[in-house]
C-alpha cells in the first residue's frame, strides 16, 4: 500500500502539472478563436448534460488550425530557423564549454568548489537582467563597441545588436552552465593515469585525448547538448530582446499569436507542434541518461 | 630468483654484461623536497627487478622517471645507451602496469589490449593474432568482449598486464602490480607474473612496498629509504646479509641488540647487556666499538635444557607465545630485561610441545647465525 503510494506520488505530480495542462492546450488547439472569454469556442458545452457535452468534444475535433499552419510559410520558416539557431548555438556552447569544464576538472581539486560557483553563480541575478545587460554591451553605443573603437582595431561600430549573431550570443551564455556542468561531472570522474597510460601506449597529448577524453567525457557531451538544445528551441526572451524582428524563432511567433493576435487556438497549435518536435530529442535524452545509468550501475 | 637456476643468472657479477637500464647520479626534487638524491643503479636485460621501500621513499619516483612521466633534475638515466632525457613517453620502449591499472572504461578488453599496437607499426592485420596470443598468455579468452567493470579484479589485473605486455616492451614497469588483490590471489598471481616473465624474456621492474612479494618474485631487491637506495642484492642476500639495520628490520623479522664489540681476527665479542655473556659472532668488519648485532628469530634455537655446545647460550623465561599454526614464536625475555624472539617449526602437536608460558628456557645460537651491523 505504502509502495504504491510512493510509486502515486510522481504519476500523479505528472498528471496535475504536465498532463492536464497538455491535454486543455490540445484541446483548445482543436477550437476556434471567438469573441470571448477567454477568446476561443468553450471547450465542453454541459448545458445539455455530461455526456452531450462529451459527444460534442469529440465531434468538434478538427484540424483545421493545423492546417492553417501549413498554409502560412511563416510557421514552418519559424520552426526551421528555430530548429536552426537551436543547433547551431548548441554547438556553439559546446565549442565554449568543453574547454572550461575541461580546465575545472584538472584544476586542483582546492581550486574546483570555487571554479564551480562562479559558473552557478550569474544563475543568483534574474535571467531577464542578464539579457538586458547583453543589450548594454552589444549596442552601437555599447561596450563592446567602446573597447573595440577605443582600442582602435574598428573605425565605424559594429552593428551585433538585433542580429542573429546576438541571439547566439545570448543563448550561448545563458546555457553554458548546463553545458558546462555535465561535462564536468564526467571529466572529473576520469582517471589522471588513462591520460598516462595513453601516452605509455603510443599515444601522443593529441591523440589522447581524443581516444581517451572524449570518449569518456560522451555521455556529459550529450546531456550537455540536449539541456541546451531542447530550451533554446522554444526560446523567446533572448530574440525579442537582442534578436529584433529579423529573427524568426518559434517562441516569438508563439507570444505573439497569444498576446498580440489573442488567437489562442493557432497559439496552442503551434505548441502542440513544437512539442512533438521536442519529444524526439526528449526521448533521445531520457535514453542516454539510462545509459549512463546503466553503465554506473557496476 | 625466478627465470633460471641461482648459479646461472648473475648478469650484475659479469663485468662484461652491459646493462640494459642505467642510473647514473640522479636526482629529482619537487619543489624544496627530495624525492630522489643522487641515485646510481645498473638493471640488467631479463631481470626482475623489485624496488622496495615504505612509502614516499621515492621508488615510484624512480619508476616514473623510466617511463618518461618525470624528468631527473639532474644526472642521466639510459636505456640500451640511448640517453632517455628527450625521449617522451610515448616513444619509448617501456610499458607501465598502473597501481589502479588504468583500463580504459569505453572499450572492452580486446581493445584495451590492441590499443598500444593500433598505435604502433604492426601491420593492422596481425593485431588481432597479437591480442589474442597475449589473451591467452593471461587466461583471458572468454573475456574478450567483456568491459573492465564486467570483470573481475583479478581479471582486470591480468588486462592491465596484457595490455602493457602487448607491445613486445624491452622493459615493463609495475607499479605495485598487486596491490588491490587480496592475500591468497597476491600469492597466485605472483607466481604467474613470474611465470610470464620467464615466457616473455621482458626485463620487469616492480615496485612494491610488501617485502614478501619482493623477495618472491625478484632476483634482486633495492631497499630504498628516503630517496637513496640502501642495499641492492638478490633476496637471500638482503635477508641473510643486510647491510644496515634499516635494511636487516625492513626485511622479515628480527632481533636487534644493540651493543659494544670487540673485534679479534674475523670474531666479534659484543658486550651489551648488564650481567650477559658477550655474544660471539663471526664478522668481515673492522668494527668500531659500536655496533648492533642483528639475528632472525628462526636461527634462535630455544630448549628446556642448557646446549652443550653452541657458542652463544642465553637463558630466560618464556613470555608469550604467538602461534602460527606451521610455526612458532617465542617472545623470551631475558634477566635484564630484553626480550628475544625464537622461532621454532611446529613438528609436533601443540599439546605436546615441551614448555609454556613462565617456564625458564635457554635460547642458542652459532656464530655464523647473526650479522654485525655497523650502520
Amino acid at each position: 500500500m505504502r509502495r504504491l503510494f510512493l510509486i502515486a506520488v510522481p504519476y500523479l505530480w505528472l498528471l496535475a502539472l504536465f498532463l492536464v495542462p497538455f491535454v486543455i492546450v490540445l484541446r483548445i488547439s482543436f477550437s476556434d478563436i471567438a469573441l470571448a472569454i477567454p477568446p476561443y469556442t468553450p471547450i465542453m458545452d454541459t448545458s445539455g448534460g455530461v455526456l452531450a457535452g462529451l459527444l460534442d468534444l469529440v465531434s468538434q475535433f478538427d484540424l483545421e488550425n493545423y492546417w492553417f499552419l501549413t498554409d502560412d510559410d511563416l510557421y514552418w520558416k519559424a520552426y526551421l530557423s528555430s530548429l536552426q539557431i537551436a543547433a547551431l548555438s548548441t554547438f556553439f556552447t559546446l565549442l565554449v564549454g568543453f574547454p572550461i569544464a575541461y580546465a575545472m576538472a584538472r584544476a586542483p581539486r582546492e581550486w574546483r568548489a570555487t571554479l564551480m560557483m562562479l559558473i552557478i553563480l550569474p544563475f543568483w541575478t534574474s535571467f531577464l537582467i542578464r539579457v538586458y545587460a547583453w543589450i548594454g554591451i552589444l549596442g552601437t553605443e555599447g561596450y563592446l563597441n567602446q573597447l573595440l573603437i577605443g582600442a582602435g582595431l574598428i573605425e565605424d561600430p559594429l552593428t551585433i545588436l538585433n542580429t542573429q549573431i546576438a541571439v547566439y550570443i545570448g543563448i550561448v551564455y545563458t546555457y553554458l552552465p548546463f553545458m558546462v556542468l555535465p561535462i564536468y561531472a564526467a571529466l572529473e570522474r576520469m582517471e589522471e593515469s588513462l591520460l598516462e597510460a595513453a601516452e605509455d601506449l603510443g599515444c601522443n597529448r593529441i591523440t589522447a585525448f581524443w581516444l581517451v577524453t572524449v570518449p569518456l567525457a560522451k555521455t556529459g557531451i550529450i546531456a550537455g547538448c540536449f539541456l541546451v538544445f531542447i530550451p533554446a528551441l522554444g526560446e523567446f526572451v533572448i530574440p525579442s530582446l537582442l534578436g529584433g524582428s529579423d529573427t524568426l524563432m518559434i517562441g516569438k511567433v508563439l507570444w505573439e499569436e497569444f498576446f498580440s493576435n489573442r488567437d489562442w487556438p493557432v497559439a496552442s497549435t503551434v505548441a502542440v507542434i513544437l512539442l512533438l518536435i521536442l519529444i524526439i530529442p526528449i526521448i533521445l535524452f531520457q535514453r542516454n541518461e539510462q545509459r549512463l545509468r546503466e553503465e554506473e550501475g557496476q | 630468483m625466478a627465470a633460471s637456476p641461482q648459479n646461472v643468472f648473475a648478469p650484475w657479477d659479469d663485468a662484461y654484461e652491459q646493462p640494459l637500464i642505467r642510473f647514473q647520479n640522479v636526482t629529482k626534487t619537487f619543489g624544496t623536497f627530495t624525492a630522489i638524491e643522487d641515485l646510481t643503479l645498473d638493471i640488467y636485460a631479463r631481470e626482475f627487478f623489485a624496488l622496495l621501500g615504505p612509502s614516499g621513499c621515492g621508488k615510484t619516483t624512480l619508476m616514473r622517471m623510466l617511463a618518461g612521466f618525470e624528468k631527473p633534475t639532474s644526472g642521466t638515466i639510459t636505456l640500451d645507451n640511448q640517453d632517455l632525457a628527450r625521449v617522451p613517453p610515448n616513444r619509448r620502449p617501456v610499458n607501465m602496469m598502473f597501481q589502479s591499472y588504468a583500463l580504459f572504461p569505453h572499450l572492452n578488453v580486446f581493445d584495451n589490449i590492441a590499443f598500444g599496437l593500433k598505435r604502433s607499426k604492426m601491420p593492422k592485420g596481425e593485431i588481432p593474432d597479437r591480442v589474442d596470443e597475449m589473451l591467452r598468455l593471461t587466461r583471458l579468452q572468454q573475456f574478450a568482449k567483456r568491459k573492465p567493470h564486467q570483470i573481475s579484479g583479478g581479471q582486470r589485473q591480468r588486462v592491465a598486464l596484457a595490455r602493457s605486455l602487448a607491445k613486445a616492451p624491452k622493459l615493463l614497469l609495475l607499479d605495485e602490480p598487486l596491490g588491490a588483490l587480496d592475500k591468497k590471489l597476491r600469492q597466485d598471481t605472483q607466481f604467474e607474473l613470474m611465470d610470464i616473465q620467464e615466457k616473455t624474456g621482458t626485463t620487469f621492474v616492480i615496485v612494491t612496498h610488501d617485502q614478501e612479494e619482493a623477495m618472491t618474485v625478484a632476483s634482486r631487491v633495492a631497499v630504498m629509504d628516503a630517496g637513496v637506495i640502501v642495499q641492492v642484492a638478490t633476496p637471500d642476500m638482503i635477508y641473510e646479509a643486510p647491510n644496515s639495520v634499516y635494511v636487516a628490520d625492513f626485511i622479515g623479522d628480527v632481533n636487534l641488540i644493540p651493543g659494544y664489540a670487540a673485534v679479534t681476527g674475523n670474531r666479534a665479542a659484543i658486550s651489551w647487556g648488564e650481567g650477559q655473556p658477550n655474544i660471539i659472532a663471526k664478522t668481515e668488519l673492522k668494527a668500531g666499538t659500536k655496533c648492533t648485532f642483528a639475528i632472525r628469530p628462526e636461527k634462535i634455537a630455544i630448549s628446556a635444557e642448557e646446549p652443550g655446545d653452541d657458542v652463544n647460550k642465553l637463558q630466560g623465561k618464556v613470555l608469550d607465545i604467538a602461534y602460527l599454526g606451521n610455526i612458532s614464536t617465542y617472545h623470551v625475555e631475558l634477566a635484564e630485561g630484553k626480550v628475544i624472539k625464537a622461532q621454532v617449526a611446529n613438528e609436533q602437536r601443540v599439546a605436546r610441545r615441551r614448555f609454556t608460558w613462565d617456564d625458564v628456557v635457554w635460547l642458542s645460537f652459532a656464530d655464523t647465525a647473526g650479522v654485525v651491523l655497523t650502520q
